[in-house]
């Protein structure tokens, strides 16, 4: 097959790698370069400079620095996205040692940072880098009613502060039966989940409103409120400056998070919505984002109505759709964005729309446009190598370039 | 079955010589199984009377190469002609279904699924091999209707991996071609005196493993408890020997060692669960101590074994995973595993596990690991004839051959991309899926109900969002 025609240029990246892990310049030369913003290049070449893109064009008319290290492919593409992973939380092996992306000791934890709960050096975060994978958006999981902190960072760096992008970008929420609990303990219901979080909200707001009086102007000088880092996170929340990230994918749980969206005029994207196909108007008419379930989600419990196609319905009618891995419990431990988005490629999207899923309309939902997410002149050097259409099955990846240096990859 | 004139009706009308040649084998496999009466029936029942011929299909009939315009000629839910358009005289009075652009291939075997409700062996003891998955199951459930989406006909269905031994396997024909079957018994695949046909499911490593007896706490118990086992079905099969036929000097009638028994004289398949490269050791070594007829299923790291599994000639039924981990025992799991076992020698089928991945996707899992370096050709057979052979039914499907059941998918494209469609399957010469029948579609692409059992109520499929 293909297999002996993609090995000279494995061993050129191998021992590129070998001989200059990190280099100043890069240029890759593509037959096809989806640059996702505007139409692709044929026979283009991308050339990074210190870590940033410096030119992009026509092969003709884009010069390659001399001594630039050079890579082919025959399909190039930005960077890959996943709009929501638990990767670096959720580890590998799934034992009770390397899960750290649930707390189940309270049902409202917002202080929960991911950045003291990331393990740089998961073997995950290489195995989807390994498919093209970049940049994840990854933290806390689904399955408390407010079960911590997500963050931004590269799939790459040996800790935490070298891969990260954004330190703290969303309050991870669920309104999903994982979150209820039996018994005694709280919620137990629908209703409890949302008066809880009700209750919680407008507690930050009156622990905003004491903190602004105490830094207002004026006598007599009110004393600030001890700091709660708790009430601190949901007042970022409140002030948009976190968006609250809502698991929901029953219809109702979907139209209560739209519901909260509204009182208290917070940023909520929605996350998995299964049923989202449902309730489209609502959807738009709230200006929401959905980062929508992995497709090959399992079709069972609350996503038991879940369709191939929602992906495709949402950006038909104009919503932000962006792409997730998702929280995995068992086997597979992490999905690939790369093949999710593929599989709603074969269900209705258009190429270019499923690629955006994973690319620049996942970029601009989690707000690092102006960094990643697309191949222009002064964003990151991230790109991911393809030696034929990335969505289909037998197509390896063949490189993988992060901030202009060139990782270590073997074609897969 | 068929009666000889029409038999020699039907012979007469396949012209091509090499058809002819397989079509007096066809004959004799009839013949021979004139005692298969009640499944056969049942299947002829709901296929079509004429013959018919599905003709420009690019088709790959995995016994032989690709054909690039090819014809099928099914009869009375079998196979009888495959070839190229041209080459081979269609019968004349052949319904004619032109599917140009199309790719047809047999149905694809999974040899391990879950769906239908499973449950057999419970939580009281390690080792329960009387107990049968079949008597679990719902014919309702939703997953058989995705199954068919997804180009299945054929299926092993089995319990989980919880037990040393968790109970008896059951092979299944997805026969919903005259809408939703009322029991399970309809699915069953017989043998000629018309047993229900399955294996035995067995399972080493940490699944089974548990804190408090009778389960095993360590590797070398599992071990040791199966061996006991066997060894005790043994003394069971000698005092019955012993008896010769004599009622009074029988022991009494054990259905755990009965199934067992079977399993040492070969006529029950085991399906043995194990993903560590030293858990597969101890299956090959308890399979030669027993001389058990075994598939080994998962093998994580059967890519550490390759050499050794070829030499016990065991195949593996493997399972691809997008992922490695999730578990301790699947943290080297590898893409590879397919290409590393083909050029060891091994044969090499796939298995969906549904619920672990999905049946509507199953193609995926050969494509998947053609892209790790396995052979398009043999990874083809991994979703088909292999797959057969694993469950000890090659002489009846697995391939398009003629004198075969009549189980087969028209694709939209080649069975290894991503965009292509299954459009329909159908099982022993009767459509069980068509993508183009709301009814089938929402159980192909999801959407409100999907995931509901199919239920007689459900009129409106595929409406149900606006109602």
């Amino acid at each position: 097959m293909k297999y002996r025609a993609w090995l000279p240029l494995s061993l050129v990246l191998i021992v590129a790698h070998l001989t200059t892990a990190v280099s100043a310049q890069v240029a890759i030369e593509g037959e096809l370069i989806y640059t996702m913003a505007g139409q692709p290049i044929t026979n283009g070449v991308v050339v990074i400079e210190q870590g940033k893109i410096t030119a992009i064009g026509a092969a003709d008319e884009t010069p390659i620095p001399a001594g630039a290290k050079r890579l082919q492919a025959k399909i190039v593409t930005p960077g890959l996205i996943d709009a929501h992973s638990t990767v670096g939380l959720s580890g590998l092996l799934n034992q009770p040692q390397d899960q750290e992306q649930l707390e189940h000791s309270a049902a409202l934890q917002p202080e929960l940072r991911a950045l003291d709960a990331y393990n740089a050096h998961d073997r995950l975060i290489r195995w989807i880098r390994s498919f093209g994978v970049t940049t994840i958006h990854t933290g806390h999981a689904p399955g408390e009613l407010i079960s911590g902190q997500t963050m931004i960072v590269k799939t790459v760096g040996n800790t935490v502060d070298q891969a990260m992008i954004v330190p703290a970008r969303a309050v991870a929420c669920s309104l999903v039966s994982a979150a209820r609990k039996s018994g005694d303990k709280s919620p137990g219901t629908r209703g409890k989940m949302m008066s809880m979080l009700r209750a919680e909200l407008i507690k930050a707001q009156e622990y905003a409103a004491r903190c602004a009086a105490a830094a207002a102007d004026g006598e007599p000088k009110a004393d600030p409120p001890p700091r709660d880092l708790h009430l601190e996170a949901l007042v970022r929340v409140l002030q948009g400056e976190l968006a609250l990230m809502v698991t929901a994918d029953r219809a109702q749980d979907i139209a209560n998070a739209l519901r909260l969206a509204r009182e208290f005029e917070i940023p909520v994207w929605l996350d998995s919505a299964a049923e989202s196909y449902l309730l489209i108007d609502e959807i738009k008419a709230a200006k929401v984002p959905v980062l929508i379930h992995p497709t090959m989600a399992r079709a069972a419990g609350e996503r038991e109505n879940l369709s191939l196609e929602t992906a495709a319905k949402l950006v038909a009618a104009g919503i932000p759709v962006a792409m997730q891995s998702g929280y995995e419990a068992y086997v597979p431990k992490t999905r690939v964005v790369l093949f999710e988005a593929g599989r709603a490629a074969a269900n209705g999207l258009a190429f270019e729309q499923a690629l955006g899923t994973i690319t620049i309309n996942a970029a601009r939902i989690l707000g690092i446009e102006n960094r990643v997410g697309s191949l222009e002149i002064g964003k990151d050097g991230d790109v991911a190598l393809y030696d034929g259409d990335p969505f289909e099955y037998t197509t390896h990846c063949i490189g993988v370039v992060i901030n202009g240096r060139v990782m270590p990859q073997t074609p897969r | 079955m068929l009666q000889a004139n029409e038999r020699q009706d039907l012979a007469e009308r396949v012209t091509d010589t090499n058809t002819m040649k397989r079509f007096s084998r066809t004959i004799q496999i009839l013949t021979i199984s004139t005692a298969g009466l009640l499944c056969g029936l049942l299947s002829v029942a709901s296929a079509t009377a004429a013959p018919t011929a599905f003709i420009h299909a690019r088709i790959i009939p995995i016994a032989g190469p690709e054909i690039p315009d090819g014809v099928l000629v099914i009869e009375a839910g079998k196979i009888i002609a495959v070839g190229s358009f041209g080459d081979l005289s269609i019968p004349h009075d052949a319904t004619t279904i032109d599917v140009t652009g199309r790719v047809i291939m047999p149905g694809l075997i999974c040899s391990h699924s879950h769906i239908g409700g499973i449950g057999a062996a419970d939580g009281s003891q390690p080792i329960q091999p009387g107990v049968r998955v079949a008597d679990s199951l719902n014919v309702r459930d939703s997953g058989f209707k995705r199954a068919l989406a997804g180009g299945l006909t054929t299926l092993n269905i089995m319990p989980g991996s919880g037990h040393l031994i968790s109970g008896q396997t059951t092979y299944v024909k997805l026969r919903f071609a005259d809408g939703s079957p009322n029991t399970i018994d309809h699915l069953f695949i017989r043998d000629d005196a018309g047993k229900a046909l399955g294996g035995l499911k067995m399972a080493n490593g940490t699944n089974s493993i548990r804190e408090k007896g009778p389960w095993p706490g360590t590797r070398g118990k599992s071990a040791y408890l199966v061996r006991e086992q066997l060894i005790k079905a043994r003394e069971y099969q000698a005092s019955i020997d012993r008896a010769a036929g004599d009622a009074a000097k029988l022991p009494p009638y054990d259905h755990h060692l009965a199934t067992l028994v079977e399993v040492m004289n070969g006529t029950r398949i085991v399906h043995h669960h194990t993903h560590r490269h030293d858990d597969i050791m101890t299956v090959l070594r308890l399979a030669s101590e027993f001389h058990l007829r075994v598939v080994l299923h998962h093998v994580s790291e059967g890519w550490q074994v390759a050499k050794e599994i070829a030499q016990a000639k065991v195949p593996c039924s493997v399972i691809v995973i997008d992922a490695p981990g999730g578990k301790l025992e699947a943290q080297h799991l590898r893409l590879e595993t397919g290409m590393i076992l083909e050029q060891a020698g091994v044969r090499v089928a796939f298995h969906t596990d549904d619920w672990i991945t999905d049946s509507r996707i199953f193609n995926r899992s050969a494509a998947l690991a053609v892209r790790a370096g396995m052979s398009r050709s043999k990874a083809l057979e991994a979703l088909t004839l292999a797959g057969a052979e694993m469950l000890g039914l090659q002489d009846r499907i697995g391939s398009l051959t003629p004198g075969k059941d009549a189980d087969f998918v028209v694709l939209s494209g080649d069975p290894l991309s991503n965009y292509t469609q299954v459009l329909e399957t159908w099982v022993e010469g009767a459509k069980a899926f068509d993508r183009s029948n709301p009814q089938d579609h929402v159980y192909a692409v999801g959407g409100y109900g999907a995931g509901h059992d199919q239920s007689p109520y459900y009129c409106c499929f595929g409406q149900g969002d606006q109602q």
